[in-house]
């Protein structure tokens, strides 16, 4: 399979099995996205009355050049990485390597797209106790096998609201360390209205990562992420996070919006974000059911699609932002191995609630019947294991048939069932976003390394057909 | 090349022979917990 695309003015192929990636000239682009592979020794006379525009000996040379690139593994490669149809084998061993843990289903802020029913995940409000986080810790230590790195988020609600666990969950886990040949990497993902100076010293000295929940401008974070009182939280919040980034020298660490149906010019928000200092910067659409009134919906993905081109226009270049989603490693990064079973919910990394029980990621919480067990009795069930473990590009229906299944690896489970009711069934809209993402990222790397014709960046049409501008 | 300039080759490919050693972050806990994207992440062993 090859996708061909334009983005900020190029013109773009993306080899999916191997995945290998091209820039075209128009002409190139134009014979590619009319070729289905695998390409024969010459060019079909069909081919070349439908592009009539063209030299029919020079579309003659072209195919040659197409051709060399097949003859290489460059084009139209064979997908033999796995028997598709025995996907469903993949080993089930559910090696358990991360956890969410949410020390505090308790929050201090009253976010009205809150996927946590405003922090109790509708458990009711409760702090995690050490003795379960101890729990928790000793179980993912038994169940990481072979495993060396462990990774815990500490997550809530508001994990600042449950410090003390947070402390002493750290310096237990780092405890075991040695004896049993694991290194715990912790992260922290928090709304900032509790940090101060000594939580900010730990947390900087203590979490390879921390997300820090910003919406963006003023007024659209403080309409969606208002205190308990109503009050907005932007200016409480924003002079901490910067002065933790500011300690953080080369720490990761994200700034990380969410994005609603009221802000689809949310490139405004990432631009904001990067203007208050924070480099890496994260911000996502709202997730939900049809009717949550919050989240992107296919009639809205025209204008997000150009905002996303818009934004990678404005962001190419700029050393002072890196947007997490514009974050394409193609030469190095995750084996295909990796990539086959992305986000690892329900087998490599579960949730654990305040009370020790087990879910396949936090996005479950609550839903009773995805709960696999607790860490007081070592109960994991391994049937609702099993069902996530066998969710796979292959598996997945939609990913079958998709060019950008390796750089996305299967979506969510979690989004899958609010929208369509079942963890196989993939959220299209958000497949939509993921894939133009990938455009644009894939469109910033040809420009950074120089490649292509010289564009027109200021394009924001979504397909090249459109217009004609830039011929 | 007078049409075509690759900008990446067959790195699939070549990382199918020495990958799945399971040891590089998971995708979700990596930056957002709402987001897939796998391609933006690190391979522990490079």
């Amino acid at each position: 399979m090859v996708h061909t695309f334009t983005a900020l003015g190029q013109y773009l192929a993306a080899d999916v099995n191997s995945g290998a990636v091209h820039v075209l000239d128009r002409m190139g682009y134009d014979l590619l996205s009319k070729v289905e592979g695998p390409m024969g020794e010459k060019c079909p006379q069909e081919l070349k009355d439908q592009l009539p525009q063209y030299d029919p000996k020079e579309l003659d040379e072209l195919w040659e050049e197409l051709r060399g690139l097949q003859e290489q593994g460059l084009l139209f490669s064979s997908d033999d990485y796995i028997d598709a149809d025995k996907a469903m084998a993949l080993p089930r061993q559910a090696v358990v390597k991360a956890l969410c843990l949410h020390v505090s289903h308790d929050c201090n802020l009253r976010c009205k797209y809150c996927f946590a029913s405003t922090g109790d995940f509708g458990t009711g409000r409760k702090i995690m106790s050490f003795e379960t986080a101890k729990r928790a810790i000793d179980w993912v230590v038994q169940k990481s096998g072979k495993r060396r790195n462990i990774e815990v988020d500490f997550f809530g609600g508001e994990p600042l609201m449950a410090m003390d666990t947070v402390k002493k969950t750290v310096e237990y886990a780092r405890s075991l360390e040695k004896e049993h040949d694991k290194v715990f990497r912790f992260t922290i993902t928090t709304n900032g209205v509790l940090l101060n100076d000594e939580n900010i010293e730990y947390i900087n000295r203590e979490m390879s990562n921390v997300v820090l929940s910003l919406d963006g401008r003023p007024s659209v974070n403080d309409h969606m992420r208002p205190t308990v009182n109503g009050k907005g939280s932007y200016d409480v919040i924003v002079p901490k996070f910067q002065k933790l980034v500011a300690g953080r020298g080369t720490k990761d660490y994200y700034a990380r919006g969410t994005f609603t149906r009221e802000n689809l010019d949310f490139g405004e928000d990432v631009k904001h974000l990067a203007s208050l200092g924070f480099r890496s910067v994260s911000v996502e659409p709202a997730s939900g059911p049809l009717d949550d009134p919050f989240a992107i919906k296919e009639e809205d993905l025209s204008q997000v699609k150009a905002e996303y081109e818009k934004l990678a226009g404005e962001l190419l270049g700029r050393k002072d932002v890196n947007f997490f989603h514009f974050n394409v490693d193609l030469k190095q990064g995750p084996c295909v191995i990796k990539r086959l079973r992305g986000c690892g919910a329900g087998c490599e990394y579960v949730a654990i609630t305040p009370d020790g029980d087990i879910y396949p990621c936090h996005q479950f919480v609550g839903k009773e019947e995805y709960r696999m067990g607790s860490v007081y009795d070592g109960s994991f069930d391994m049937e609702i294991s099993g069902k996530f473990a066998d969710q796979n590009i292959y598996t997945r229906p939609a990913c079958r048939q998709c060019w950008a299944r390796f750089y996305c690896s299967g979506g969510c489970s979690a989004s899958n069932l609010l929208v369509n009711g079942d963890i196989s069934q993939s959220n299209e809209v958000a497949c939509e976003m993921e894939r133009k993402r990938l455009e644009c990222a894939i469109a910033m790397k040809a420009i950074a390394a120089g490649m292509g014709e010289t564009g027109n960046t200021e394009c924001n049409n979504t397909d090249c057909n459109q217009c004609g501008d830039c011929q | 090349m007078k049409h075509i300039q690759t900008l990446n080759g067959a790195t699939l490919k070549a990382s199918a022979a020495k990958g799945g050693c399971g040891e590089c972050q998971t995708s979700c806990q990596s930056a957002c917990k709402t987001s897939c994207t796998v391609a933006n992440q690190k391979c522990e062993n490079q």
